[in-house]
């Protein structure tokens, strides 16, 4: 694969940074020669693994992230279903979610570069929290942007972030999630942009990032296509992610999609595969509609209902209003709850590779719940929302689940949500109060 | 070639281009202040077009777009209120891509620069879309004989300045330091060095972002600006009118002051024998 520029993917990345119709590099005039810097060391150290960049960094996500995660085989869910079940443990990964394989990648890219200090923005905090520790660990002054909503319903994160060092910068504009914080975290970016490089939490963003970041996360399915081959000896009928930004979904669908390929993969792991189902579960919140006269969608199904359009820096399916506003998303996962989505997902779904479904939020608390109850595992909110889809997968399995993160941190929002809606199989803390 | 109404207005010695966010904080305001900034010498508006995400703007003018689009400010009603604008100077849109790119039946930005056109507007200034993805948005302000306006940031490489001045009609908006925009108290140091590297092309050069004062103005323009470009000062002026509850006439007054300040600066930076 090594300089080879025209690689030819799942979603037709045909040229640098186009999805077929998405993808691109819409950011202003005074981060275009960062962008292009980016474009050219991902080139270099990402797919030609100059100075054994790509080696460095398998070696430390296994050993500082402790990669491989395992497949698990969850019985008792399968016999719930009729059908086998697997989870890729990527709640087992360092920090709790596979955002340390993207951050990871990340800095240890910028220090190759040269670069002196790192901002982000998270929105559950998973991958501020995965980022403060990637620096940490590679000593890398880090600012963190996070919106106000967010910095209230994932406390622990914040927290988390703070004890790496990180400085955690709470923005008030707006609805005070996701998308306000990507906002904030351009604007220091394009101020310090000469010796700081912006770690994009999400296959979203201008190219490279979206080729990029699958990239990092693509470690997910290539272990998920070996460990499948050893586990069921056969490849899954379907494997389901959860979609926000869509960098588990990548992860976790890129093997299969033949869409990426890091050097030193383990032979035959990026063929394409279409016999496996790739189905990208996104938060159906309350409602799928949108009011555009409140300028607000009570969800953030983006593939399932979005529009094209130019946000963040590329061409992609977004939450707008006929006139182009974006709107404000809703998730009781602040991970999924984002307006935009990755451009190479909404090229595979146009292309029919991927299938955009979607379930909400009760849905995801009781999917929360039983996985908790009946696996011993406490899925993030945000996985949960692929959990749930088990509740109307309609098949013969075995599927895979990709659960991208554990749900500590969201343990505050899931007692106050599963209270106030009477979610079924919700314990409640009630009894322990005076 | 376009007929070029913006680059004409820069024939007469230093230009000042005026920025405000159309309907901060109604669309009537608007009109007045657009009025009162042409009163004051300005040579060229810039009427931005809000969009909900401005992420080139600092917290001044990302504030008054909030305000507009609160009061409900739409691209059509834009383009109402640019009909309705007697301003004898041009106006130039400046905007986000994707309220260019959905306006109209078909994705693309062909319907609105149509759009735009007929309601008289000159000119686009587009901060997320660079030259590398402008090329249909070019195509349609060549049909339609408006100026696509190209930002030079201190970061821009003499590669991209070229790639860009192949495309640039009108005026190069020379951003005058790194961030976003922002009234500030000083002129950058890398301005000089920006329009050092400019010196050759063949266009007038504004330079934008930070610019408050007519001591500022004078500075820029006598190290090689053609014009200047003003936008967050006013919108203070603005921000200070609506929280204090003013008259929108004595806003505008306030504005009027402004622009002739800095016109009256930018007039001082040209060498005393060019002076008008
Ligand atoms: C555990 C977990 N899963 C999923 C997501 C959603 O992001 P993406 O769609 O990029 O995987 C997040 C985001 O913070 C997360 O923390």
């Amino acid at each position: 694969m090594s300089g080879n520029r025209e690689r030819t993917t799942g979603a037709q990345e045909t040229r640098a940074g186009k999805f077929g119709a998405y993808g691109g590099q819409y950011v202003p005039e005074v981060l275009m020669p960062a962008v292009e810097e980016l474009a050219d060391a991902y080139e270099r150290y990402v797919l030609d693994n100059e100075d054994g960049f790509v080696d460095d960094f398998r070696s430390r996500i296994e050993e500082f992230g402790g990669r491989p995660t395992p497949l698990s085989h969850a019985e008792n869910l399968s016999e719930r279903y009729g059908f086998d079940v697997y989870l890729k443990r990527e709640d087992l990964l360092h920090g709790g979610a596979h955002k340390l394989n993207n951050a990871l990648g990340q800095v240890l890219l910028a220090k190759y570069m040269g670069k002196e200090r790192i901002v982000a923005e998270t929105g559950a905090g998973q991958h501020g929290t995965a980022t403060a520790m990637a620096c940490a660990y590679l000593d890398m002054p880090c600012e963190i942007y996070m919106g106000r909503t967010d910095v209230n319903r994932q406390r622990p994160n914040v927290f988390r972030m703070r004890i790496h060092d990180a400085e955690v910068n709470p923005v008030d504009v707006g609805a005070g999630t996701l998308k306000e914080a990507i906002n904030e975290t351009m604007r220091d970016w394009a101020t310090n942009v000469e010796d700081t490089h912006y770690v994009i939490g999400s296959v979203v963003g201008p190219h490279p990032f979206p080729a990029m970041v699958r990239d990092f996360q693509s470690v997910i399915s290539e272990e998920l296509r070996e460990q499948s081959r050893e586990r069921l000896g056969r490849l899954p009928e379907a494997v389901l992610a959860c979609a926000g930004g869509g960098s588990n979904t990548m992860g976790a669908f890129s093997a299969f999609a033949g869409s990426a390929e890091l050097p030193g993969a383990p032979e035959g792991t990026h063929e394409p595969a279409p016999d496996v189902d790739l189905v990208a579960v996104e938060a159906g919140g309350s409602s799928l509609g949108v009011d555009a006269e409140e300028g607000y969608a009570p969800n953030s199904a983006s593939l399932s209902t979005g529009t094209e359009g130019v946000l963040h820096g590329a061409r992609t399916k977004l939450l707008q209003t006929e006139e182009g506003q974006i709107v404000e998303s809703h998730s009781v996962s602040a991970g999924l709850d984002y307006a935009g989505v990755g451009p190479e997902l909404a090229a595979l779904v146009d292309e029919g590779r991927v299938t955009p479904v979607n379930v909400d939020d009760d849905a995801a608390l009781e999917a929360f719940h039983r996985l908790s109850r009946e696996e011993g595992i406490i899925p993030a909110l945000e996985s949960s929302h692929a959990v749930a889809y088990l509740e109307e997968y309609d098949g013969d399995g075995p599927v895979v689940v990709n659960v991208s993160g554990r749900g500590d941190k969201d343990l505050d929002t899931v007692i106050e949500e599963s209270a106030a809606r009477d979610i079924d199989g919700a314990p409640t803390m009630e009894v322990f109060e005076e | 070639m376009t007929r070029s109404e913006v680059r004409a207005a820069f024939e007469d010695g230093p230009a000042l281009v005026s920025y405000v966010a159309a309907g901060d904080p109604s669309a009537e305001a608007t009109k007045e202040y657009v009025e009162a900034l042409v009163e004051g010498g300005s040579d060229v508006i810039e009427l931005g077009l809000p969009f909900s995400e401005p992420v080139a703007e600092g917290t001044t003018i990302q504030n008054a777009i909030k305000r507009a689009l609160d009061a409900g400010m739409t691209p059509d009603a834009y383009l109402d209120l640019v009909r309705e604008l007697d301003a004898e100077v041009p106006v130039v849109c400046m905007t986000y891509y994707n309220l260019i790119y959905q306006y109209g039946s078909e994705p693309g930005p062909e319907e609105f620069v149509e759009a735009a056109a007929e309601a008289g507007i000159s000119g686009f200034v587009v901060p997320d879309l660079p030259v590398d993805e402008s090329g249909p948005m070019y195509e349609a302000c060549r049909e339609h004989g408006l100026d696509l306006v190209f930002i030079v940031a201190p970061t821009t490489t003499p590669e991209r300045l070229e790639r860009m001045l192949d495309r640039t009609t009108g005026f190069v908006y020379v951003q005058g330091r790194l961030g976003t925009t922002g009234a500030r108290d000083e002129v950058s140091d890398d301005t000089p060095e920006a329009l050092e590297r400019l010196r050759d092309a063949d266009v007038p050069k504004a330079v934008g972002f930070g610019i408050s004062s007519g001591e500022q103005a004078r500075e820029v323009v006598a190290s090689g600006a053609d014009g200047v470009i003003v936008g967050s000062a006013y919108v203070d002026i603005i921000a200070d009118g609506v929280e204090n509850d003013q008259p929108t006439g004595a806003v505008a007054d306030d504005l009027e002051a402004l622009a002739a300040e800095l016109k009256a600066g930018a007039r001082k930076g040209l060498p005393e024998p060019e002076r008008k």
